[in-house]
């Protein structure tokens, strides 16, 4: 049984994280506004991310990309993540996000929307959360009804990723709200230039991140839109959702192991009273802590992610990961806050906004609790 | 022309090296390491020179113990075609790993032996001078700039008080500086690639090449720690220290 990282997989670990502290942290606080990658540096590290021979890696290799696997894709953003010089959401250093589910797609909407996304020219967001369901997205509202050869579909969705940028909305709709998450929820690709379709609300974060609120009135999409068939939209879903949980795990492995070498060498260098930080129990508890528990989430993701590529069954790790990394990254994050006193909470260090970022995982795509809940369901059922 | 190129693996250039409690060396274990800086730039110039056609084949070689396989892979995914390892637990001087370079290179009949011009562990700067006198080659140390036209190799040298430039008859040893190139990241296709390129062992015997260390290694310390600095307020107190308490004057 080994826990060492195949030869190649060090070596990408490595070539990337020599990229990223020689050529990304040491821009990382002039790359952004807000949240928004500045064009010339998207210019720059998609250039770099060609160079680099990572361009598309996790896309399939029948339509273009290389194919690599989810622990190669995990070691790469783990890397990235070590730097803010990236916007935490949205933006991917290996290309487009490809979002799973348009591999699923018919020949003839592939070339409308899987080809293009894929070399850049269209763009999508995901639309699931609505006023009414996060968590619980078999709750939600917008429904899809047939007629014709068209679906009319009306409601809110909420809290959408980059839908002021979007050409197309991969949406979540009830087709029998009946069944909820059972089979009754459908996908669809939906066009955001489709009569109906507005943008109404564009939410303030304190990450800085601002996802709209879409309102959906009676808009007519063709049938030929649906993605798989009726009521399999959480089925297609769970899909790509899996190998998410994995990158979310990765990108909290890359935010602490950066904390804590910020944590460890401003702690060598500050003295107070006499003596260094780092020469103090309290400090050294901080790091302690941190390191132990950067290595036991490191471990889980790393086993999830063997497995998935394996092809072995891996949704209870993928809870687990997601659980246990975004709480450990936040934990981590605010103690190197802690470490760094006043200087943390400035703009001239990167710890704020990893730390604003590490908060908000602990809601997003998952909430803590509801993966918790789904980990507990799913010992309850095996166990007792 | 085959070009051989000799890497050895070193503590990471970016980790602060630690004396062992005992004096006997400095401590590796759980320590990161990394392919030698210089030895690196070694790697990108043949693979350059692979890329321009001057150069048919790049083969690397590296004496040490299993590890040293990890650094190999490294060269590798930079480009190179193969590799060879000579493995060894033994503690490795310059003399003994010129001999075994000298050996491989009787084996593979190469144009051009890359060298770094020293390894940032120990900073001998031996290996690659040693080389070129046992094989009976020309040798170009420190270089800046390497042009190969036919059989002449022509190499800019960095030397103390500028550049000089030397042309070598082919087969020649050169070792390289700083300055030379600027190594490349491997790229994930390649790094794939290095992967099914062969790594062949070897051991001493085999060579027919006696390791066995000419010295003995009394003691590791560390350097003494730098004392702080003083302030002057004049020029004056400046000319009269550097004349009575430094005596450089
Ligand atoms: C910046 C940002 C970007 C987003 N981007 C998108 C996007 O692109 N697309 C999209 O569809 N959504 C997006 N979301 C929505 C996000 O996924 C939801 O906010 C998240 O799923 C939580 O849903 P909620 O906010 O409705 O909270 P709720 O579901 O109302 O939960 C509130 C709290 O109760 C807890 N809770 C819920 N159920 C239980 C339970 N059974 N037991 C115990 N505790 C429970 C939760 O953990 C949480 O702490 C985004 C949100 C933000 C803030």
């Amino acid at each position: 049984m080994s826990f060492e990282l195949p030869e190649e997989m060090q070596l990408l670990k490595e070539t990337v994280r020599r990229y990223v502290d020689s050529e990304m942290i040491p821009i990382e606080l002039k790359t952004c506004d807000g949240v928004t990658l500045k064009p010339e540096f998207r210019k720059k590290f998609d250039a770099d991310s060609k160079k680099l021979g990572l361009w598309l890696m996790d896309v399939p290799e029948e339509f273009g990309g290389q194919g690599m696997g989810v622990l190669a894709t995990v070691v790469v953003t783990e890397q990235i993540a070590r730097t803010t010089a990236l916007p935490s959401r949205g933006g991917t250093f290996t290309g487009p996000s490809v979002r799973a589910i348009l591999y699923e797609l018919s020949d003839d909407m592939k070339e409308r929307y899987l080809y293009p996304v894929i070399r850049g020219e269209k763009h999508g967001c995901f639309g699931q959360t609505e006023p009414d369901a996060g968590s619980d997205p078999g709750s939600m509202r917008t429904t899809a009804v047939r007629e014709g050869d068209e679906y009319v579909i009306n409601g809110v969705k909420r809290f959408i990723t980059g839908a002021g940028e979007a050409d197309f909305i991969q949406l979540m709709v009830a087709t029998d709200r009946e069944k909820g998450s059972h089979g009754g929820i459908t996908c669809f690709i939906v066009d955001m230039d489709t009569p109906g379709v507005a943008l109404t609300t564009q939410y303030e974060t304190m990450m800085g991140d601002k996802p709209w609120e879409i309102v959906f009135e009676d808009v007519r999409v063709p049938a030929g839109h649906r993605v798989g068939a009726e009521g399999e939209g959480f089925t297609l879903g769970q899909r790509w959702l899996g190998a998410g949980r994995l990158r979310h795990g990765a990108r909290a492995l890359g935010v602490a192991e950066r904390c804590i070498e910020m944590m460890t060498s401003y702690a060598k260098q500050r003295v107070t009273f006499g003596q260094t930080l780092s020469d103090r129990q309290a400090i050294q508890w901080m790091i302690a802590d941190s390191f132990v528990e950067l290595h036991a989430a490191r471990l889980m993701v790393y086993h999830a992610a063997a497995k998935a590529d394996s092809g072995e069954e891996f949704r209870q790790e993928g809870y687990m990961s997601k659980y246990y990394a975004d709480e450990m990254a936040f934990r981590v994050a605010d103690r190197c806050m802690q470490v760094h006193g006043g200087i943390a909470l400035t703009t001239d260090l990167p710890i704020e906004r990893f730390w604003r970022q590490a908060r908000s995982y602990r809601i997003t795509e998952g909430a803590s609790e509801v993966m918790k809940m789904v980990i507990a369901r799913n010992i309850l059922r095996t166990y007792g | 022309m085959k070009i051989l190129v000799a890497v050895k693996r070193v503590i990471d250039a970016n980790i602060k090296v630690r004396v062992r409690h005992d004096g006997s060396g400095v401590e590796t274990a759980n320590v990161k390491m990394a392919m030698n800086p210089f030895c690196e730039i070694a790697v990108e110039e043949a693979v350059r020179m692979a890329e321009e056609g001057i150069a048919d084949e790049v083969v690397l070689v590296s004496a040490g113990p299993g590890p040293a396989k990890e650094t190999l892979r490294t060269g590798l995914a930079m480009g190179a075609d193969r590799a060879i390892h000579i493995v060894t637990e033994e503690t490795l001087e310059p003399l003994a790993v010129a001999k075994l370079l000298a050996a491989v290179a009787a084996r593979e009949d190469p144009g051009m032996i890359l060298l770094g011009k020293q390894a940032i562990d120990d900073d001998c700067n031996q290996t690659g001078q040693m080389l070129a006198a046992l094989l009976g080659w020309s040798q170009g140390t420190f270089a800046s700039k390497i042009t190969i036209d036919g059989d002449t190799i022509t190499v800019t040298r960095e030397v103390d008080d500028g550049l000089e430039t030397v042309a070598l008859t082919r087969p020649a040893v050169v070792t390289t500086d700083l300055r030379l190139n600027e190594p490349r990241y491997a790229t994930l296709p390649n790094i794939m690639k290095a992967k099914k390129k062969s790594i062949d062992p070897l051991t001493p015997d085999e060579l027919g090449v006696d390791i066995t260390p000419r010295l003995e290694v009394l003691r590791v310390t560390d350097p003494p720690a730098r004392e702080a600095g003083i302030k002057l307020d004049t020029a004056a107190e400046l000319v009269d220290k550097l004349v009575n308490e430094a005596g450089v004057l």
